[in-house]
């Protein structure tokens, strides 16, 4: 076992503890084929907990998406995101020449799966807010890959915003049915369904 | 019956190790004959019903064998292992309270105070044998500072209500299931190196009241005392379980201090306890908009763990103070 595999042992472990981090499969089972799951983004904690809800296997071939500048920039930061998460890194300054889901095309193509946020930044109350256009383009060139949208519930109480201690409280993520682009299915009206979708898995008490 | 007594008698004079021996090889072998016979019938039952019964059964079963193992291990760790292992188990069972409960973010700080600094303080007292501090520090100290690490973080929105709260799950989850290795460690007259014997007590009296109180209202259909909590508590059944928990007591008094007639009393004290227990956290999580019972359920923090173990938790601190004040 490298370094990297028991560090990620461990961040897992930790993540359970704290949370439970149980994935209730909803609408699809765990499968080992490529996807991409999106998400509700509420706190830094989300990838890890959705990495540590997926199943063993799944998690080497499952990539987070990782700010280039933030995550490079320590050597400890650039090996964690690297050999433990795998993560697709990105650039934050949009350059003219350059598009910037080229790195996301490239590990689709590749085969990997992806976990994206396309909220773009965190919410912390209430509904996430409207879905970028980036998942749009994904499922326009990607149409075989199948989008699994994903509930991340409770995960804003383990550490609220400006907070460094976790509290151990538990959290669920709820992983719905795939869904893909419709024909001549425009943009607004897509990201609109996928963002639908991630809402209607939220657990409500009864 | 003189009989009986004089064999119950033969156990009692028997040294501390080979009365343990004897009591693991009794429980693994009851388990043992009731795996044995729940596979056998189900080699016969086909049909819908008796399946579910079965799978329901084989669950109880996989638990108590898992209880067992749990038993045995700290048994052999000694009490420090079992110490730490019912730390986990309270941490594990405060870690769904809280989930459940709702608190904000104003809690955040005492709600670490409780996890990382009220739960192993309290483990390490227990370890430590200060019974003494052991009794007062939830209920005091931490009661006190609860409240003024949470109006530290500046928000009066509901500050009673949130406070009660978190208290009243320090107070369950870990004063209350600290009793249960506090049992172990606890140190009577004539009856060193036992403690073990008093957990185990606790722990099989309670389970056979609950069993019997469980299949008591499920052949009787008694009405409900209260059934916007439950569905099935009622005093006929209540009552019956305790009968049946007094008995188990009696029977097992060889392992206690005690005499049959007071290890018959204590019993139904703590599965009277137990059993109340229980219906308070059906009230919680029902509160909770939790409509299951176990962890057949989408909400978010119910895990199951909490239902298991409330009997425990309202029982032991009972049961604890009943031994230490009237054992000889």
């Amino acid at each position: 076992m490298t370094r990297a595999d028991a560090m990620g042992m461990l961040i897992a472990f930790i993540a359970r503890l704290v949370t439970g981090a149980q994935g209730h499969w909803k609408g699809c089972p765990p499968k080992a084929e490529q996807r991409i799951y999106f998400a509700n983004h509420q706190s830094h904690l989300d990838w890890v907990l959705i990495w540590a809800a997926l199943p063993v296997e799944l998690r080497a071939v499952t990539r987070p998406i990782a700010a280039r500048d933030y995550w490079t920039s320590s050597p400890f930061r650039h090996w964690l995101t690297r050999e433990v998460f795998h993560a697709v890194y990105v650039n934050r300054q949009r350059t003219d020449d350059q598009d910037p889901l080229e790195p996301l095309v490239e590990a689709l193509r590749n085969g990997d799966s992806l976990v994206i946020f396309p909220e773009g930044t965190r919410s912390h109350k209430g509904d996430p807010q409207s879905f970028k256009s980036g998942l749009f383009h994904l499922a326009q060139q990607f149409p075989e890959v199948p989008l699994i949208p994903a509930w991340i519930d409770n995960v804003q109480r383990v550490m609220p915003k400006g907070e460094v201690v976790p509290v151990p409280i538990l959290c669920t993520v709820t992983f719905g049915a795939p869904l893909g682009l419709s024909a001549g299915e425009d943009k607004p009206g897509f990201l609109e369904r996928a963002r639908d979708a991630v809402i209607a898995l939220r657990p409500s008490p009864a | 019956m003189s009989g009986l007594l004089d064999r119950l008698d033969a156990l009692r004079r028997l040294s501390a190790d080979d009365q343990i021996a004897l009591l693991f090889v009794a429980l693994f072998g009851a388990l043992a004959v009731a795996s044995a016979v729940v596979s056998l019938r189900s080699i016969t039952r086909d049909d819908e019903e008796g399946a579910l019964r079965e799978k329901q059964l084989r669950r109880g079963l996989g638990a108590l064998w898992l209880g067992a193992l749990v038993f045995w291990v700290s048994w052999l760790s000694g009490p420090m292992g079992s110490t730490l292992a019912f730390g986990v188990i309270s941490f594990l069972a405060l870690r769904e309270f809280i989930t459940l409960a709702h608190t904000r973010r104003g809690d955040h700080r005492g709600l670490i105070l409780a996890f990382f600094l009220v739960l192993p303080l309290q483990y390490l007292i227990v370890g430590l044998r200060r019974f003494d501090l052991f009794s007062v520090f939830i209920p005091v100290y931490v009661f006190l500072a609860i409240p003024v690490v949470s109006a530290l973080a500046g928000d009066p929105h509901r500050f009673l209500e949130r406070n009660a709260k978190i208290q009243w799950g320090i107070m369950v989850c870990v004063h209350g299931l600290s009793h249960a290795p506090a049992l172990l460690l606890l140190e009577l007259p004539r009856f060193g190196g036992r403690g073990a014997f008093l957990l185990f007590f606790l722990v099989a009296v309670v389970a056979a009241g609950q069993i019997a109180q469980e299949l008591a209202s499920r052949a009787l259909r008694l009405r409900p005392v209260v059934w916007q909590i439950d569905r099935q508590f009622s005093w006929r059944a209540f009552a019956i379980g305790i009968a049946f928990a007094a008995l188990a007591g009696a029977g097992l008094s060889w392992i206690t201090p005690v005499d049959a007639a007071s290890a018959a009393a204590s019993a139904a004290v703590a599965a009277a306890s137990g059993a109340l227990g229980e219906l308070v956290m059906r009230a919680l999580k029902k509160d909770a908009g939790v409509r299951f019972w176990g962890n057949a359920s989408s909400i978010t923090g119910a895990a199951g763990l909490l239902d298991r173990v409330a009997p425990l938790c309202f029982a032991a601190p009972v049961f604890f103070h009943s031994v230490r004040w009237y054992a000889p």
